[in-house]
């Protein structure tokens, strides 16, 4: 059977297309980061690192109190979100029945599908009107709801990876059901859950939505839980539309620390899990 | 779960920590994780009985008229959002334009053409473009996009393509289009990397039946593989669609925010997550308030059934490739 | 056992006195330049801290309403349905404190026109209704005769939050033309507008309008002058076209007539020679009552340093001195914050 020229012609074209089009996606990405690397770096010292925002119209400052408070939203975030996702998840994995987990699945798919907006309305309605300020812990609570889908599906995979055999060996050896899970289903599911937190994490660093009426923002360091909280996402958004020549270099300086701290968990998590399940994956 | 004796449970204690509490802890773990996973249910009912119980003014003042005029006048009272959601629509579909053809293909390199090696190298990357922040979007979408759209595309579209009332009319950066264009590469690295898991679960049988009666490499994956995924590819492009759908900071930044409905893409307009963004920090009296909640809940609804339809078509597909 | 709770009680009396208090505020981008000047210096200065979030004057009006900051700002004053709603709700009033004055000026981008464009009141109803639609309309033109004009699109740029700055320019615009008065409404911190396209806060109204040629935004003096955007001069009641600065915002202040006593006063189209038309009171809304009376010390301690050190500072800043007649007035409202 002879392959008529057009078909070959067509053949080649597509297949070709299909390889430019890759090419060119993935150069979105080196594009974005020879951008963020060119206009941010310059703009990078070591004030950005210690000192707090200067009032609008002085030239200098940092972001310190930015860079601590998005530390301390994401502690309050990883410590609402994981423990709830990573128990579910569980239960999910170890407990459940077939109809119960499927609509637990359902309903925890549900959640991750909330456009991160409607996630900071409703922590504005749950948290900052109750008590009647905008705080660190409004902000946290916001990004703790959005951490549990993943966490849940992580940990619920994770778990299901880890063989049977090494679940009956346990019980055989006469461990329980809760033994069984916590001293050796657990441990040989670790670095996986880990780097998926690690991920999940990673993921809600760089909300903004959520925030913008939840946390709001500060000029000064912010003491405890309960002030509002200066965060890098925020201030990036504020600068960037902002005039200021000054504060657009702050913006671009603030949008590569973030980005690069987001993809050095991504890396880092991602080349775990593969390493991981390279035996599974194709 | 009582020790008998004191000797006993000190031992315990002594010897085996953790493991001595959990000894017998099977009720306590399940009711704990049990507890857990009901907290999510919880969670849902919560966000949903806000957005259900703080739209009721706004329902009961508009019912559907909300979604059918346009007006958002905070002064008189008058609130319509089908602007917004005419916004919403528009950006997501100018990404979705973009978007599905090049996520496809690039989706069929990566699983039909690819060497294993580089492919889940290249997916590696394009997967990293999705853990890109929006708030970085939006930055780069003011600085550098724009510009770009300003001096080459919209003089190229316009030159080409003028006629349309599409591309009619002033243009100055902030756009319909350039909201779109943002949220195009915001949502491909979720249609390559979904549609290649699809494309890959299809079986190597298929393909080699087709390439033994003498089909072309493309004309295997274009007549065989292709349909053999095509519910599982428009999972991964609702899927997508969700996340434009649902997306604000990026859109916020480079969509002009002006509630306007106009034919030419040319022109700024806004998204309901845009107007939530802007407005509710500020929005004063109950009705006000409550037509931006009753928006976040329209966007709500809009997101989580295109999200169900997505997971749906994905499962038939994998589903499909099992039972084969 | 009973040491303990004896040293519990010796914590719980000394943490108010050692913690510092510290106070949030929100609203108004228009001062928002003076505000942090003024904190960053009343703090440095030993006082308390006091953060300030310029979320835009219709979120500080909202946010002090709902109670979630200690003080919000607006320049835009209260209206009677919204005293009203304060006190259904807080059961107490929120007072008006006068902080500066300042001015909601015309700028522009435009490519080759050096040197400042006139506007009259009929011109930027005009261009704010999209019935001006090209810089070289022949009114512009009129207003304009030694300047060269391109023939280019008028992008309109106003605020997309709810701003004080807004209620200043629709305030005015409302009492200069009554097609404006008739087709958008009387003053208000957000509006429907007939034509442009919307920024956030002044730095995002200046932002805007410094990446795209043509445009034509309104902003508060200072976005302008540290953002060195060009603005034009606006006609006043008198017929002179006048530029915004100290000078002629201060001949506003002086224009008018009496302060009421609650502070809510509009001196917009403001009638005497060099009279800047579209200049403004900015206001801090302060509850009248406090559960903390820390606080409540903290808010009076700032409120009478702002109105009378503080307004060392303003000048700097483009922003006009309150007049001392008005200072003495809010010093006697001070006295009842609780």
């Amino acid at each position: 059977m002879k392959i008529s020229a057009r078909r070959r012609i067509v053949n080649a074209v597509m297949l070709s297309l299909s390889g430019i089009c890759t090419l060119l996606v993935i150069s979105v990405l080196f594009f974005i980061l020879g951008y963020l690397l060119v206009h941010g770096v310059k703009s990078l010292d070591f004030d950005f690192f210690t000192k707090l925002p200067k009032p609008s119209g002085e030239t200098g400052g940092g972001m310190a109190n930015a860079i601590v408070g998005s530390g301390k939203v994401l502690l309050l975030a990883t410590l609402i979100g994981v423990p709830i996702g990573f128990l579910a998840g569980i239960f999910l994995a170890e407990f459940s029945g077939k109809t119960f987990a499927f609509t637990i699945r359902y309903v925890v798919d549900l959640l991750n599908g909330v456009p991160s907006i409607v996630i900071g309305i409703v922590a504005y309605a749950l948290v900052v009107r109750p008590m009647r300020h905008f705080s660190a812990l409004a902000g946290g609570v916001a990004l703790g709801i959005m951490m549990i889908p993943i966490a849940v599906r992580t940990t619920e995979e994770f778990l299901r990876s880890v063989p049977n055999s090494m679940r009956e060996g346990a019980m055989a050896l006469g461990a329980t059901r809760a033994q069984t899970i916590f001293t050796v289903v657990v441990p040989a599911a670790m670095s996986g859950l880990i780097s998926g937190m690690m991920l999940n994490l990673a993921r809600v660093a760089g909300e903004t939505a959520p925030l913008l009426f939840t946390a709001l923002g500060n000029m000064f360091w912010s003491k405890g839980w309960l002030e509002p909280i200066a965060t890098l996402p925020v201030m990036i958004y504020n600068y960037a539309i902002a005039p200021e020549e000054d504060l657009h270099q702050q913006a671009w300086a603030a949008g590569f620390v973030l980005l690069m701290l987001v993809l050095a968990i991504n890396v880092t998590a991602r080349m775990v899990i593969n390493r991981g399940h390279a035996s599974s994956r194709r | 779960m009582a020790s008998s004796s004191i000797a006993g449970s000190l031992r315990h204690r002594a010897n085996r920590g953790v493991l001595a509490r959990l000894r017998g802890g099977d009720e306590i773990s399940y009711l704990v994780t049990l507890a857990c996973a009901v907290l999510i249910f919880v969670v849902v009912a919560l966000i949903v009985a806000k957005l259900w119980g703080n739209s009721q003014p706004a329902i009961r003042a508009f019912g559907w008229d909300f979604l059918r005029t346009s007006r958002w006048n905070p002064n008189g009272g008058k609130f319509g959002a089908l602007p917004f959601l005419y916004g919403t629509c528009v950006t997501s579909a100018i990404a979705l334009l973009i978007a599905v053809p090049t996520g496809v293909a690039s989706a069929i390199f990566l699983a039909e053409m690819a060497p294993p090696k580089l492919s889940n190298l290249l997916t590696f990357l394009i997967e990293l473009l999705a853990a890109v922040p929006s708030v970085i979007y939006g930055l780069l979408g003011i600085f550098m996009l724009l510009p770009l759209i300003r001096v080459y595309l919209v003089p190229a579209l316009k030159s080409t393509f003028g006629f349309l009332p599409l591309f009619q009319g002033s243009f100055y950066g902030v756009s319909f289009l350039s909201a779109g264009l943002v949220l195009a590469v915001m949502v491909i690295p979720f249609i390559v990397s979904v549609s290649r898991e699809v494309l890959l679960a299809v079986p190597t049988e298929q393909r080699e039946a087709a390439l033994a009666v003498g089909a072309t490499k493309w004309e295997t994956t274009w007549d065989i593989v292709l349909p053999y995924a095509r519910s599982g590819i428009f999972g991964s492009i609702f899927l997508a669609l969700a996340r434009a759908l649902g997306e604000t900071m990026a859109v916020t930044m480079v969509i002009g925010n002006t509630p306007k409905i106009t034919a030419s893409l040319l022109s700024p307009g806004y998204s309901i997550a845009a107007v939530i963004a802007n407005e509710f920090a500020e929005a004063s009296g109950d009705l006000y308030v409550s037509s931006l909640i009753f928006a976040g809940l329209v966007l709500f609804g809009l997101t989580i059934v295109i999200n169900a339809l997505a997971r749906i078509l994905i499962l038939a597909t994998s589903q499909k490739a099992a039972t084969a | 056992m009973s040491n303990f709770s004896r040293s519990l009680a010796v914590l719980a009396l000394a943490f108010p006195l050692a913690a510092q208090t510290r106070l949030t505020g929100a609203g108004a981008t228009f001062p928002a330049p003076v505000y942090q000047k003024w904190f960053a210096a009343y703090q440095s200065a030993g006082n308390v801290q006091i953060n300030y979030q310029p979320i835009g004057s219709g979120g500080g009006i909202k946010a002090v309403t709902e109670g979630t900051v200690d003080f919000g700002a607006s320049d835009a004053p209260l209206t009677d349905a919204q005293l009203a709603a304060y006190k259904a709700k807080n059961k107490y009033d929120v007072l008006l404190f006068p902080t500066v004055l300042g001015a909601a000026v015309p700028s522009y981008n435009l490519p080759g026109v050096t040197g400042e464009l006139n506007f009259t009141a009929q011109i930027l109803a005009g261009i704010y209704l999209g019935e001006i639609h090209k810089w070289n309309d022949p009114k512009i033109a009129a207003a304009n005769p030694k300047v060269k004009l391109p023939d280019m699109d008028i992008l309109v740029i106003h605020r997309s939050d709810g701003s004080g700055t807004t209620y200043c320019w629709t305030d005015y615009l409302s009492k200069v033309s009554s097609e404006w008065k008739s087709k958008v409404g009387a003053a208000n911190t957000s509006v429907e507008w007939p034509t442009g396209i919307g920024g956030k806060g002044n730095d995002g109204v200046a932002g805007l309008l410094k990446q795209q040629e043509g445009a034509v935004g309104y902003m508060e003096l200072i976005y302008a002058v540290k953002n060195k955007l060009p603005f034009g001069r606006v006609k006043n009641k008198s017929g002179e076209f006048v530029k915004a600065d100290l000078k002629s915002v201060t001949a506003a202040a002086a224009a008018m007539k009496e302060m009421p006593a609650d502070f809510r006063v509009s001196i917009t189209d403001g009638a005497g020679a060099g009279v800047y038309p579209i200049s403004t009171f900015t206001w801090l809304l302060v509850p009248a009552h406090y559960a903390d009376s820390g606080k409540a010390q903290a808010v009076k301690g700032f409120l009478h340093w702002a109105i009378t050190k503080g307004q060392e500072q303003v000048e700097s800043l483009e922003y006009a001195k309150l007049p001392k007649a008005v200072v003495a007035q809010e010093e006697k409202q001070i006295a009842r914050i609780k």
